[in-house]
């Protein structure tokens, strides 16, 4: 997963990007008339195995470390470079998009590009295919930076925000009898609550808590609404509806007992746990509700001081013995 | 174990989140019972149900499953299939009934969920 995403970062990058962001500016040359036998010293003076030639500031061709061999071999000792460079040089504009680049690497199998400017024709910079890789890394570091910037401040949002009570309410309508939405209203608060960078064990009690009482409410009632509130320290949820009401809260709460219809417990519904899942989940659970008119189901979540879950919760205490 | 070497070792058919078979499977659920799954089964697990509505990909994203796999030769039906792909969620099936599954895993090491 992390490798399908990060691939597309960097696809994305390379069509982003352009040549003069990853060149070498600061670019060493040789002019036409040295000689071939002091390429020998610039290679490995510099680590280089290939330059631009060039008079002023303009390209007349590229000298490699082929070419020099080739040089050796013919045993010419007194030849200058412009009578061994190549003078038809691929090229490649400042201006142009890293992915040319790269499928220019690719086609040519050529060590590196002299870089040009598109509009004065002069030579400006050289890419390799290490300045490229270079040159997405940083790119990359810079954007984990700023995303981990982000993070933090998403989950700092209470110390950033200044006011003497601070609470974020989002609400959510419940559609009644529908199994289609079912389960919408609790995935949308799980993404809510994690774009604001709260704890996992944390969201997960909360989309857990969330989607029973969805259920709930789908299952028996027309529909109803979801409030969560989250402040320092807190995560609390009303989950209202106008739904037949219960008659026997005490049964309700047993392991098993349900009075769902046959053809919500035949899709797996309906099995008589839902309210003692979110009474899992939950530090305080409360139910308040009579025959006829509705139900209102109070539910808390501490988080602790510094975003940890909160101390009664016999879900961070299994799931932190699972990891044993 | 990885989800795609399971797979390949039962010959089960991948029908949605064929990009995320490169997930550990921590431990193996068996149940129908919605609720029950919630309760039980950890994030990692795979999932083995009859259940082919769409509420199953709720809830195993909920809660972080690993995959579900349809025994007795069932296939999602299409509204499960575009939530799965959306969720980026693994769902296999199988000819194979829950018990003959849920034992062949177990030889291939992957373990229930402790109570």
């Amino acid at each position: 997963m992390f490798q399908a995403r990060s691939f597309t970062k960097v696809q994305e990058l390379v069509y982003e990007m352009k040549v003069k962001q990853v060149m070498t500016e600061d670019v060493i040359t040789v002019r036409p008339e040295t000689p071939m036998r002091q390429l020998r010293e610039i290679f490995l003076r510099n680590r280089i195995s290939g330059t631009p030639v060039v008079e002023g500031d303009f390209l007349v061709g590229i000298i490699s470390l082929e070419d020099f061999i080739k040089w050796l071999y013919d045993r010419e000792e007194n030849s200058l470079i412009e009578s061994k460079m190549t003078r038809d040089v691929e090229c490649l504009f400042a201006d142009e998009p890293l992915v040319h680049a790269v499928s220019k690497f690719e086609k040519m199998g050529y060590g590196r590009f002299p870089v040009t400017d598109r509009q004065t024709g002069k030579l400006v910079g050289v890419i390799t295919k290490g300045d490229i890789i270079a040159g997405l890394l940083r790119k990359l570091e810079v954007e984990y930076i700023e995303e981990e910037i982000q993070r933090y401040r998403a989950s700092h949002i209470f110390e950033d925000i200044v006011a003497d009570r601070t609470r974020l309410v989002f609400e959510y309508d419940v559609l009644g009898q529908n199994f289609e939405q079912a389960g919408e209203c609790s995935s949308r608060l799980k993404r809510t609550l994690k774009r604001l960078g709260l704890d996992p064990t944390t969201t997960r009690r909360v989309a857990i808590a969330s989607y029973e009482a969805e259920m709930n409410l789908v299952v028996f009632t027309r529909g109803g609404r979801i409030v969560a509130r989250v402040e320092p320290g807190r995560i609390s949820m009303d989950v209202k509806d106008s739904g037949p009401g219960i008659a026997d809260i005490e049964k309700a709460l047993q392991p098993g007992y349900s009075t769902a219809p046959q053809w919500v417990r035949d899709l797996g519904f309906g099995a008589g746990m839902g309210l003692n899942n979110i009474q899992r989940c939950a530090d305080e659970m409360e139910i308040i509700s009579s025959p006829g008119k509705g139900t209102h189901l109070k539910i808390s979540i501490l988080t602790g001081d510094d975003g940890e879950a909160g101390k009664n919760s016999r879900e961070a205490q299994s799931s932190s013995s699972d990891r044993q | 174990m990885k989800l795609a070497r399971i797979v390949e070792k039962l010959s089960l058919a991948v029908r949605t989140g064929s990009e995320n078979l490169d997930t550990e499977v921590t431990a193996g659920y068996s149940s129908d019972l919605m609720s029950d799954v919630i309760a039980h089964a950890r994030a990692g697990s795979l999932w083995i149900t009859l259940q082919i509505h769409q509420n199953i990909v709720a809830v195993a994203s909920m809660n972080e499953l690993a995959g579900i796999v349809l025994v007795n030769g069932r296939e999602p039906e299409e509204e499960t299939i575009a939530k799965a792909e959306a969720e980026g969620l693994p769902i296999m099936v199988t000819q194979l009934p829950n018990f003959e599954l849920a034992g062949r895993l177990y030889s291939l090491g992957i373990s229930g969920v402790p109570a």
